[in-house]
């Protein structure tokens, strides 16, 4: 394997890994879009670092991008407490209003330093090829330093995460843990942006996390699970866009992250859907055959073996909380049974297990 | 019409038309739904390119239409599984379509000018070139017929079913019970989205739409508590972000939309900030009066119980009045002042007297705060 394509798929495979954890306590929250409204907000800092350093290195962009990410939310924050304005409409508007900015100083940046801003806007739709040894060290710092926040206030996140209002009478400083969780979000984005870019970044937040959550209720197992899923497609797609060309990588990891994620839905063991169905259409069957049981029954004690019974009977044979007018209904499609208006369900000549 | 007076009504017409469906979307809380159609219907003009090599035939706005409802049908459909939340549905479903449509550009149309900042960012500078011919005749740019078309059908649209909008949005059990079937509205509503969205982000990029969607209507929910009032608020607070916005931009020769987006969050901040009553200045303000309202009672009550008894003297002098009450003596100083500016207070030499205004104040006070008023 190539040394290029060792560091994309190393980076993309950090930041999955980043991404996919931290964005867990985003997804619990029921606040996915942060990713995308953070991801948004970020370029204003990106260009005002730029021009304020001359400088397009990684780390001095991600500051910056950063910085405007956590004004954002902050401000974000405060009209919530502030206003009556719903969480949707103040990220929204955040995000809008921030992006604009960002490309308006875009704009200037173009006539103030000409060519050498060029590339800038590369940070907006994610380049992972761009990517150098140098960012993958920054990467991993800021991820082993979001990883040791995490384990530090491990059961402090989890109470503001889940029941609040308790964290507050625990006495827990639950606006700086808060606080907290914004700037570990904010860290997992701008540590994304660069790979695969701002429209792309809320998946990479909300697919892993999403994903996992179908595999285990317990937090912890969430969490692992999710970084675990993010750290696969972030690698695997990075693989798989190399091996032909116009193949661009950010794309690619969210596509298999949507992938991941719905295939989580459908078969995941307990919450799959897939089990869901098969353990529906078995207890239709069961209570298919129950009822069956219960005609042939009220069959012997008549002498034609035809005799309708009305729903009530049937019904009083069964119990009140079984949805008896439903499994007939589904009996007479199959033609195992008939309705004779005024007089109550019979049995047909048909044998009760040919489907 | 001069180029730039063409640009700014355009970007007044769409301002307009995206107010009023945006309007419904904060109160419904789907903002987050015109952030995910606008991103979503990339896939649907690439595939309307590729099939018309033409950016600017019909087709393309259809397509877009269409994956910006199949956008809005996907999301729902995630929801209904009951296995994802709104948000996560939405965070899942948007960057899937992007997805497709970055991959689809990317692989196939590498020679063709066909970028996603173009769909993203928009450029309402190039509106004036694109103009609208009828047999030779110069009927004006494009753009301005698409948006005041768009205006006109999503007025009248909000005008015909006003009453069972406002329903189904304030209370969706009762609109079904009454027979309004608030799930078509629904899709109705996003529909108009969907529509308006794609329309206008041709004009003037994504991120502008979605500015002009939510901010006006979000600054207007701090000033109007009717929904006549909060409809044409929002309609103002759009049309009116849009002048200075362009205005600066071209002043500094700077991007028109993202400067549009910038004074949609500037003039929001403005209420934000300036609103009477609710505005955070007046919040600010009403809170210090109360502070210093309760400090006044304070001293009033400390003084009356203290009044006719032997520390009365001590109790009531200048120099330990601040150290009972725990106030630095600034505070203290300043709530004196208010108090004799009230009549309620009397200095006399060192000692603070309580004037017979000032008593009755106290005692009225003191009936306010005994348990009495409280029934066993």
């Amino acid at each position: 394997m190539d040394f290029t394509l060792r560091i994309v798929m190393t980076g993309a495979a950090l930041l999955g890994l980043i991404s996919g954890a931290l964005g867990t306590l985003a997804v619990l929250r029921r606040q996915g879009l942060i990713g995308d409204a953070v991801a948004h907000a970020a370029l204003p800092g990106i260009v005002l670092a730029f021009l304020l350093s001359g400088s397009k290195a990684p780390v001095v962009l991600q500051l910056g991008a950063a910085v405007s990410g956590t004004l954002a939310l902050l401000w974000v924050q405060a009209i919530l407490r502030t206003t009556r304005i719903r969480f949707d409409a103040a990220l929204g508007m955040a995000l809008a209003v921030f992006f604009g900015l960002g490309v308006v100083l875009l704009s200037a940046a173009q006539h103030m330093a000409g060519a050498a801003q060029a590339g800038l806007d590369r940070f907006l739709f994610g380049q992972a090829a761009t990517l150098l040894r140098e960012d993958l060290l920054v990467m991993a710092a800021a991820g082993l330093l979001a990883f040791v926040l995490v384990l530090a206030f491990w059961k402090e996140i989890q109470l503001v995460l889940f029941d609040e209002a308790y964290a507050a009478t625990l006495g827990l400083p639950v606006r700086r843990l808060q606080t907290l969780l914004i700037v570990l979000l904010v860290m997992a984005i701008v540590i994304g942006l660069q790979t695969v870019g701002v429209v792309l970044m809320s998946a990479v937040i909300v697919a892993p996390a999403a994903a996992a959550r179908q595999w285990s209720s317990r937090y912890g197992r969430v969490l692992l699970l999710a970084g675990l899923f993010g750290l696969l497609s972030g690698a695997l797609g990075a693989w798989i866009s190399s091996l032909a060309p116009r193949l661009p990588t950010g794309p690619l990891i969210v596509l298999l992250l949507t992938a991941l994620a719905l295939l989580s839905v459908l078969v995941a063991p307990a919450r799959g859907l897939l089990w869901q169905y098969i353990r529906r259409r078995r207890a239709r069957e069961t209570a298919r055959q129950a009822l069956m049981a219960v005609l042939q029954e009220l069959a012997r004690h008549h002498p034609d073996a035809e005799h309708p019974h009305p729903t009530a009977t049937i019904q009083a044979a069964l119990g009140t909380d079984v949805p008896v007018e439903a499994i007939l209904r589904d009996l007479e499609r199959r033609g195992q049974v008939r309705y004779m208006p005024d007089q109550g369900w019979q049995l047909t000549e048909r044998p009760p297990h040919t489907p | 019409m001069s180029p730039a007076l063409e640009i700014l009504l355009v970007a007044m017409l769409t301002a307009a038309a995206c107010a009023l469906p945006g309007a419904f979307l904060v109160l419904r809380r789907l903002s987050l739904v015109s952030d995910a159609i606008s991103h979503a219907v990339l896939p649907g003009i690439v595939l309307g390119f590729f099939l018309t090599e033409n950016l600017q035939h019909p087709l393309l706005l259809v397509m877009a239409g269409a994956s910006g409802l199949l956008t809005v049908y996907l999301i729902e459909l995630l929801e209904k599984t009951g296995r994802l939340r709104e948000d996560t549905a939405i965070g899942l479903v948007f960057p899937a379509l992007f997805s497709v449509g970055v991959l689809l550009i990317a692989r196939f149309a590498g020679q063709v000018h066909l970028d996603t900042d173009a769909v993203l960012l928009g450029e309402l500078a190039f509106v004036p070139f694109d103009r609208l011919t009828w047999r030779g005749i110069d009927l004006g740019p494009r753009a301005l017929w698409t948006m005041a078309g768009l205006l006109l059908i999503n007025a009248l649209l909000i005008r015909l079913l006003y009453k069972e909008l406002v329903l189904a949005t304030f209370d969706a059990a009762t609109a079904a019970v009454l027979g309004f079937r608030p799930v078509l509205l629904h899709y109705l509503l996003m529909g108009v989205v969907a529509v308006t969205v794609v329309a206008a982000f041709h004009a003037v990029g994504a991120i502008l739409v979605i500015a002009l969607m939510i901010g006006p209507p979000a600054a207007t929910l701090l000033l109007a508590r009717r929904m006549p009032t909060y409809l044409a608020g929002s309609l103002l607070f759009g049309v009116l972000s849009a002048v200075p916005g362009y205005g600066i931009a071209r002043l500094l020769d700077v991007s028109i939309a993202g400067s549009m987006a910038t004074m949609v969050g500037t003039l929001f901040c403005l209420v934000w900030l300036l609103a009477p009553e609710t505005g955070l200045l007046a919040r600010w303000r009403r809170h210090r009066r109360q502070q210093r309202d309760f400090a006044l009672d304070l001293l009033l009550l400390h003084l009356l119980h203290h009044e006719h008894r032997p520390e009365a003297t001590a109790e009531r002098h200048r120099a330990t009045l601040p150290l009972h009450l725990n106030w630095t003596d600034e505070k203290f100083a300043r709530i004196l002042e208010e108090g004799q500016r009230r009549g309620w207070l009397r200095l006399e030499g060192r000692v603070v007297h309580l004037t017979e205004a000032g008593r009755r104040h106290a005692q009225k006070r003191m009936e306010t705060l005994t348990p009495a008023q409280y029934p066993a």
